[in-house]
Formats: structure tokens, sequence, C-alpha cells
């Protein structure tokens, strides 16, 4: 049976209001506690990194190693880099944590990620046709994407996506689907690849020549253990995100809904169209406090690790308006993901459709250009803010 | 440096990729650094109600400072890496530690923090020394009769100046003018009195708040072959007046962004805005100066390589970091507008 909710403007507005409230609390209370934060994780990061490469010399850590490595690139990618690269931490003026500037350990150079992510995933998040992280172009994630008998291969297009996930995310900004329709040229994407070449030249060069070589005797296992730590990132780096947007109940919204959103408006849709994990404070970390996907994205600039603490009040607002809050154990929700992967693999007449939950919203008309173009100005100040000019 | 050196270190750099080496160092001691410039405080007095007299040692990528100059010195407040420009006082000749003196301006945010909490240990990010507010000629060969007008902390450029000039064994005429608000609120009394001893230099002072006046032309009967004038605004503006009236040169310190010599030579080449789709001859100003003669007015903020607002990225050509005076060519590099002046054809996505 699908669950209807339904909210009137005034309590969209309501909820703009409440969640503005709390950004502007949180953003003048940043100070030395937040550096303090993300310097203990850059510092363990480095840990782990050092630890991790060193141990490669010692055949018998191996494990260990790997282990070490790839709990460096899990931190580096998630609660450093996505973070740091939100602008999170800009307010600190520190070069090495500045948005602008930051590069992360992977094969995806910094700025095509900001574009493909601040910019297109946050703007519009979940809106058919626009997110594309909807399905990264290869997967059929939503029931209102057109079904073709390439989708029969949805489950292995996933896998290959996981295993393969910092190649994937790096090819993400390519947009290769419109490559294919012939939507896009080479002379659209000839910078793009020349950024990819020499990032992930650099990355492979790290990973797979140096650090091998620099093991002498050891270049096979060492080449393995590299490997094999990207693996772990990618896999973890793949379901966590996955688990962000993909568990049922989440929602997605028409270009027609979306059109000529309000602050208030805006809010919603970001958290109606994100879930939440469960789980423990080094979980949180692990995960980037992607964990906390809805606080992420109603508040994309606010140090992730004051998610914790505004989910209650999140969590609050939810329950007083009726709304639901979508969170699961990380089992639940990944489950979750991969069921929504195999159902939609198929046409869908042949599955049971009905979405568990779905909202309506009640939109307000703005009668005259001026009150339509002050009530934009609020939630696009907010979005253009993740918006990184390349 | 060696080839070994170099090969060494260019592998350290290609297996810390992506991150500055730096990134990793200051982790473990700040004084350690692979690029960056830092100083550790070695000695810290509050010789004033209102100032903070302090000396810093600096790591081995700083080459020294003309006198008159200034650095860029950050610390970190409430979380944040907070930025200014500091001259240091002592002689250019001396080598080894900086001396810095800062007042604590009634809204001074940095300036008070430092007051109340510098203390011994404590490890200031640096800068390489920039500004015009310099010696003209060479040692031995300076303009004969010199004068230097400060007010309150302007003092610091100014006794850097005449400490130098004494080190040169300068025998021209060196006066002193400083405005400040009692002979209370001076931290460089001694120093002063001492160099005042010296047959060629004189010093005197003007107490605001004990009825002195401020700066006018009775201060000045004579203007020197050169005057160097640091201080607040309003004594800026009135030494200005008196000089260019006079015909004098006169050298200002503004604490204001550095300017931009062409690199070695003419400035060449074009500067292109690919996405706005305009050019222009390069001139060899900073490309947010260049950029906004030309109509384009990208985001900036401090104009001085400091808060990042104006990065953009370098599609293709090469520019000169005009803080540190390096050049850099690699392609789809993001740098700050304000401190990058092009060295021939320069691409920027803006």
């Amino acid at each position: 049976m699908t669950e209807h909710i339904t909210l009137t403007a005034e309590q969209v507005e309501a909820i703009g209001e409440r969640f503005d409230a709390i950004r502007t609390r949180v953003l003048n209370d940043l100070g030395e506690k937040d550096r303090e934060y993300i310097y203990k994780i850059v510092r363990a990061q480095r840990g782990f990194e050092i630890a991790g490469r060193a141990m490669m010399y010692l055949p018998p850590l191996w494990p260990v190693a790997v282990g070490s490595l790839g709990v460096s690139k899990i931190l580096d990618n998630m609660e450093i880099g996505h973070n740091v690269m939100h602008g999170q931490y800009d307010w600190m003026r520190e070069p090495g944590l500045n948005s602008r500037e930051f590069e992360w350990d992977t094969v995806c150079p910094a700025d095509q990620w900001k574009h493909s992510h601040n910019y297109l995933h946050h703007t519009f998040t979940n809106v058919l046709d626009m997110d594309r992280d909807i399905g990264y172009g290869i997967l059929r994630m939503a029931p209102e994407q057109k079904w073709h008998p390439y989708y029969l291969g949805n489950l292995a297009y996933a896998s290959a996506l996981m295993v393969l996930f910092q190649w994937g995310v790096m090819l993400h900004d390519l947009e290769a689907e419109r490559i294919i329709k012939g939507e896009r040229k080479w002379g659209d994407i000839k910078e793009l690849v020349a950024g990819m070449r020499k990032k992930a030249g650099k990355q492979v060069l790290k990973d797979y020549v140096i650090f091998p070589a620099l093991t002498g005797p050891l270049f096979p296992l060492t080449f393995l253990g590299n490997m094999s730590a990207n693996l772990i990132r990618n896999l973890w780096t793949f379901s966590i995100i996955f688990c962000g947007h993909f568990p049922s109940g989440v929602q997605t919204f028409t270009k027609e809904e979306t059109a000529d959103e309000t602050r208030g408006e805006w809010y919603v849709r970001q958290m109606l169209g994100s879930a939440n994990i469960d789980g423990g404070r080094l979980f949180h970390i692990m995960s980037g406090n992607l964990s906390f996907q809805i606080e992420h994205h109603l508040f994309p600039d606010i140090p992730a690790n004051r998610y914790p603490e505004i989910a209650a009040e999140v969590r609050a607002t939810c329950e007083e308006f009726g709304l639901p809050y979508n969170t699961g154990s990380l089992r639940a929700q990944l489950g979750s993901t991969w069921k929504k992967i195999a159902k939609l693999s198929l046409p869908n007449r042949w599955t049971k459709q009905e979405p568990d939950l779905a909202v309506t919203i009640e939109r307000a008309r703005h009668e005259d250009a001026a009150s339509k173009a002050l009530a934009k100005a609020g939630w696009q100040r907010a979005a253009e803010r993740e918006m990184v000019s390349v | 440096m060696s080839r070994f050196t170099r090969f060494a270190g260019s592998v350290i750099e290609a297996v810390l990729t992506p991150h500055a080496v730096d990134r990793y160092l200051e982790l473990v001691d700040p004084m350690v650094t692979w690029t960056e410039i830092r100083g550790r405080v070695t000695a810290v007095s509050r010789r004033t109600d209102r100032t903070v007299t302090f000396t810093v040692t600096p790591t081995r990528q700083f080459e020294g400072f003309e006198a008159g100059q200034f650095i860029q010195v950050s610390t970190v407040i409430d979380g944040v890496r907070q930025t200014r420009c500091f001259s240091p006082a002592g002689s250019h000749h001396q080598p080894g530690d900086l001396e810095f003196t800062v007042t604590a301006d009634a809204e001074g945010h940095v300036s008070k923090h430092l007051r109340e909490n510098l203390a011994v240990g404590d490890v200031l990010g640096l800068t390489p020394a920039a500004g015009t507010f310099t010696l003209p000629g060479t040692p031995g060969d300076r303009p004969e009769r010199i004068r230097l007008i400060s007010g309150g902390s302007g003092i610091t450029p100014v006794l850097s100046i005449v400490r130098t000039l004494v080190d040169e064994n300068h025998e021209g005429a060196i006066d002193v003018l400083h405005f400040c608000r009692d002979s209370a609120d001076n931290p460089y009394r001694e120093e002063l009195e001492r160099l005042a001893r010296f047959r060629n230099i004189s010093v005197t002072y003007v107490y605001t708040r004990a009825g002195g006046r401020h700066l006018g032309p009775e201060h000045l009967e004579d203007l020197g072959d050169i005057g160097f004038a640091c201080g607040p605004a309003p004594l800026l503006e009135t030494a200005k007046q008196l000089y260019s009236d006079a015909g004098v040169e006169l050298r200002v310190e503004e604490f204001t962004p550095p300017v931009v010599a062409a690199p070695s030579g003419e400035a060449t080449g074009t500067l292109r805005f690919t996405e706005a789709g305009t050019e222009v001859d390069n001139d060899g100003r900073s490309i947010l100066d260049q950029a906004e003669s030309s109509g384009l007015f990208p985001e900036s903020g401090c104009r001085m390589g400091i808060c990042f607002s104006c990065t953009a990225v370098r599609k293709s050509g090469c520019t000169t970091n005009i803080l540190t005076g390096e050049s850099n060519d690699e392609p789809d590099q993001h740098i700050q507008l304000c401190v990058s002046a092009p060295v021939g054809d320069v691409e920027i996505a803006l």
C-alpha cells in the first residue's frame, strides 16, 4: 500500500525557515573545534597511508598493509576529500584544505568531480534527466527511466562500476551516454580527457610503478597490494554513495515539479531525495558522514562533523511535519539498493511498481516577478555556493 | 642542489601526490618545510601597553628582505588562518632572526590577539618579503639626505631603514620624524635614543595626545633628498602633498598588494580569456588587474594571494607568482589571479 503524505505551501516555507536558522547558527559557531577535528582526521589518514606503504616491505604483514592503505584512501576520499571539496573548510583559509586547491587520492581530477557533483548533483538532486547520479548514465535506477533490453545487465553493470568505481567516477563528467548518442563531440571533451590523463597518470605512476619499484623484488606483491587497497576503497565508497539516494522510499522528482523552486521547496526535495545509514561514530567517520546524507544534502557546505548534532533537529522537524526520515542499517539500505538494481533490470510491467511512499507538495505560486525573484534568491544562493566554477 | 637530491626530491613528490610534501611535514613539525616558509617565535616582549615586539627564526626557504619591505605573517585564531603584513625592524645586513613589532589596534582582530597571546615557540606562516618602500641605490651609493616620517606602528620599516643605513656607514643626514600618542607609547624609545647619538641622525617626536599637532609644513622645513612616510592615511596624504608640491621624491608604505614588475624585461605575449572569448596584450600586471581592465570582473577578495577567491584555471602558458617569483607552465592549473602575471602567451578560463 502506498503511503500518501501532503505538505501545504505554508508548511514548506516553515520548514525552510527552520533549516535556515540551523544553518546560520552552525556556520556562526565554526571555530577551533572544527579545525582540530579535520586535522585529527588528516593526521590519521596520513598515518594509515605511511604505515600501509611501509608495511608493504614486510610480506607477512601484507593483509595489514592493504587494510591500512585502504583505510587511508577511504578517509582521503570521503571524510577529507569530499568534504573539503564542498568548501566545508574554506573558512579556515588553509591552502591545504581549500576547495579550490585540493586534490584527492583517486584518478578523478578534483575540478571535474566538483563540476558533476557540487554543481550538477547537488543542484538538481534526484531530478530525472538532470541529476546524472541517477544511474551514472549506465544504470537504470528509477522506474521513470525508460526500460531497454540493455538494462537486463543492470546488476552486471552495477557490479563492474562498483569494482572500478574510481574509474567510473573519473569518466562520469564525460557524459558517455551523450557521446554515444552523438550529442557530445570530441571538441567538448578534449580538455576533460587531457585532465583525466594527467591525474590518472600520476596516480597510476604512484601506485603501480614507483611504490612497487621502491620495494625491489617485492614489486608484484606491492602492485597487487596497492590494487587491492584501491579496490577496497572502490567497494566501500560505491556502497556508501549508492545508499545515499537509492534505498526504497527515496523520492525522485520531475523537471516540471521543481521549476522555480523556493528555498523551502529545495530543502524538502533534498530531504526526501536522500537516505541515511545508522551506525556508530567510527562508521560515520569512515563513511565521510555521508551516512548523514539527508543532512549533507540540506547543508552541503557545513563541516560534516556537525551533521550528527544537526540530525537530531532535522529528525524532529520531520516528525513534526509528518515527513519520513529515511534511515536504516547498512545491511538494510544496501540490500534495498541492490534489490532495486535487480528489479529495474526488468520492464516495469513485469514487477510490482507500487512505491512505498508518495509525497505531494503544494507549490506556492508567485503572482509577480518580484516575489518570484525574491523566493528564488535564497535557495539559488545556497545552491550556487556549492557550485565551484571551473 | 645536486642532481641526485633533485631526483630524490621529485620521487618524494611523486609518491606523495596529490598532496604537497608540506602537507605531511607540517603534521610532524611545522618548522620542517619543503617549499613553504614558516617562522618560530624565539622572544616576546610587551614594551608598551599596546605593542608586542617579537623575534622570529625563519625556515631555510626565506631569502632575506630589503629594509622597509613587509612580510605577510599568518597565525591561526579561532580555527582560521589570519594573515597580516608586518615589516621587519632590523637592518637587512644582519642575518638570522626577524624582529617585528605589532601595535594592537582598537579594532584589530589579529593585532589584539598577538598582543594578548603570542608566546615563545609559536609557529607563524611567512612569505617572501615584498614592497617598494625601500632605499634606492646600493650601499655606499644612497641618496645623501634622507627624511623618514612615521606614525605609530609605521616606525618599524623606518627603523629598519635607519639601522640598515647605520650598518652601511651612511654619512648623509638621516632625520626621523615620529608621531605617537605620548612618550610611553613608543616601543623603540631606547633604540631611537641610541641612534640619535650618531652625529648625522636626528629623531624628533610629536606627541599627538600631549598637544602635538598632526603632520604639517612646520614639521618639515627640510624635505631631504628623498622622503619616506609610513603611518595612518591622513599622515600619508599630507606627506604626499608636501613632497609633491616641493618636487622631491617620497616613498610611501600603505601595505598594499605587491606591485608587479614585468618579469625579466618587457612584457610580451597575449592574455586570452577563453570563456569570454576576448584577449588583451600582456602588459605584465597581475592577471586580475588585466582582466578587470579588459572589462571582466572575476570574483576577488584580498588581492594579495591570501583568500583564494580569485582562483581560476590557467589553461595554457606560463605565469609567474608575483609573491614568490616562481614560474609554472603546467596546463590546467589553478592559480590565484591577483598574484600571477603572464609570461608570454597565456590562456585563462574566464
